[in-house]
């Protein structure tokens, strides 16, 4: 027998935890921090690891995936900073606004898309708004290794700056902030054109500031296999259409807020899936027949796939048209 | 003709390319004997890389015939050495003092692209990142997977370990972080059975 569980459901094991804190940073990122409801200690996570939280908002389950943010050497919690979206799907304002402390709740074992790559000599962090969480962990874990680290943090405003104040305190010689309406911004050549050999960057946070780092690193010549990025996507809504999952036999209608992996678990089909934003690869689904036009928005199909229809990433892509058969 | 196709083989075995020019700050630029024609090849369609290029280049066998014209491609620095042994501190030193951005190109017997890629990736490269194209003799770095000794320029099959004397098979399983092929012994099971060494991929 493996040491890993052994997975008779979709997406990773799940953990019921009860909520120990809840802690506003400012006037969109809210903290909440987890402890196991059976009071054991949670299993260890490596920094950069996510987990999804599971809500039950109203009988619709919503499923959200979260940089875990807490020390990774401390087992007694785990935590997560949610940046509240007023127009997004919902699950970060029912976050905000229904959840408190004692409430029960449960989470998926972690997994790590975005792990830190050990053997690096330097560590260079950029984090766009939001995007700090990972590094919390990270630092926490380096600081204790001993690792070389740097932190360019850019946000829109100091109120708004999650964290910023706390790092920069701590770390005064590591920690660069940028506030944008200070026109402040990371002068990302420089900071580049300086960097030891062995050094690996990663990039969290807006989808423009993570292409800008992919291809300013590349045209100064540094390895792909240097520059790390992670950017989770929410399923965005759109039109509702129809698909005939073949395999479950079944016609299944998409609606308009909901992606079309949660329709399919929605009508009791046991999809697969681990990271619920277009990265991980984890739910690809082949295309048996379509008549129409897909709405690629994930990161795991390259072009050629995206272009050529047999496959979909039913976490965040969308379809338009007359008919979809997938093979699920 | 300096240039050999090596016949498939096993995952294990390393594969070698022909060196490009790449986007960066800097390039290093790694050679010993007939390697000095691959670069000879890349400075003649590509002469401004060599503006910011550190070629270090070991003629072993070759004598002055390269130096010449390697010279002539007028890199910034130039260092011709008398072994890899020889060039290794210089390597370190260069490496060590690097920046992200620097190109790593290796050319000539598979014992230097080994070794030097070995030092480039401990430097922090990924191997997947550092260049290289064989060039010239087949001869290969083996290791006595029994004592743990190591052979160098090994050209025939089998061949007699230069530290416990055994006669060791040539592999293809060869190690990235030993920058070498492993020699099994080849009369494990039948002692004194000893094929008639041939020379490698005659």
């Amino acid at each position: 027998m493996s040491a890993a569980p052994q997975k008779v459901r979709a997406g990773a094991e799940k953990i019921d935890v009860t909520i120990s804190a809840v802690t506003p940073l400012n006037e969109l990122v809210t903290r909440f921090e987890f402890a196991r409801s059976d009071g054991e200690p949670f299993p260890p996570f490596s920094p950069g690891a996510h987990t999804i939280v599971e809500l039950n908002d109203g009988g619709r389950t919503r499923l959200n995936p979260y940089s875990l943010m807490s020390d990774p050497s401390d087992l007694s919690t785990y935590a997560i900073s949610v940046r509240r979206d007023d127009h997004g799907r919902g699950g970060s304002l029912f976050l905000h606004r229904n959840v408190s402390v004692g409430d029960e709740l449960t989470i998926t074992y972690p997994v790590n898309l975005f792990p830190l790559d050990l053997r690096g000599k330097k560590h260079l962090f950029l984090a766009g708004g939001i995007g700090i969480t990972p590094f919390m962990a990270m630092i926490a874990h380096l600081e204790r290794m001993g690792g070389a680290w740097e932190l360019h943090y850019s946000c829109r405003s100091r109120a708004l700056g999650s964290y910023a104040d706390e790092l920069k305190k701590r770390y005064p010689s590591k920690v660069q902030v940028y506030f944008d309406d200070q026109a402040q911004s990371i002068a990302l050549e420089n900071l580049l054109n300086g960097q030891p050999l062995g050094t690996h960057v990663y990039v969290c946070g807006p989808k423009g500031m993570i292409d800008w780092v992919h291809s300013m690193t590349a045209s100064h010549g540094w390895p792909e296999e240097n520059v790390h990025s992670e950017e989770f996507l929410a399923p965005q809504p759109g039109k509702p259409f129809e698909v005939w999952l073949c395999k479950s036999d079944m016609l299944i209608q998409v609606g308009e807020n909901e992606s079309l992996l949660e329709a399919m678990e929605r009508s009791g089909v046991d999809a697969p899936f681990l990271c619920r934003g277009g990265a991980c690869g984890q739910c690809e689904t082949n295309v048996i027949e379509s008549e129409g036009e897909f709405l690629h928005r994930d990161h795991w199909l390259d072009d050629d796939e995206h272009a050529n229809g047999k496959k979909i990433m039913p976490c965040v892509s969308r379809f338009v048209g007359k008919s979809l058969i997938l093979d699920r | 003709m300096s240039r050999f196709t090596f016949p498939d083989s096993i995952a294990s075995r390393p594969v070698y390319g022909t060196l490009e020019p790449k986007q960066g700050k800097a390039h290093l630029m790694i050679a010993d004997a007939e390697g000095a024609e691959a670069l000879l090849d890349l400075g003649m369609h590509n002469p401004d890389i060599f503006k910011n290029s550190h070629v270090i280049f070991i003629p072993k066998d070759t004598g002055q015939t390269y130096i010449g014209s390697l010279a002539d491609l007028d890199p910034e620095q130039f260092y011709v050495g008398p072994s890899y042994d020889a060039s290794v501190p210089r390597i370190r030193r260069v490496l060590s003092g690097a920046h992200m951005g620097l190109q790593v190109y290796l050319a000539g017997t598979e014992g230097l692209i080994g070794q030097a890629q070995n030092e480039a990736m401990q430097a922090g490269i990924p191997h997947t990142a550092i260049q290289s194209e064989h060039r010239g003799s087949v001869a290969r770095r083996m290791q006595c997977v029994h004592c743990k000794g190591i052979t160098e320029d090994v050209t025939t099959d089998p061949f007699v370990c230069s530290h416990c004397g055994l006669n060791l098979f040539v592999r293809d399983h060869y190690s990235r972080r030993l920058a070498a092929f492993q020699g099994v012994r080849v009369d494990a099971e039948d002692p004194g059975n000893i094929p008639v060494p041939v020379e490698l991929y005659s």
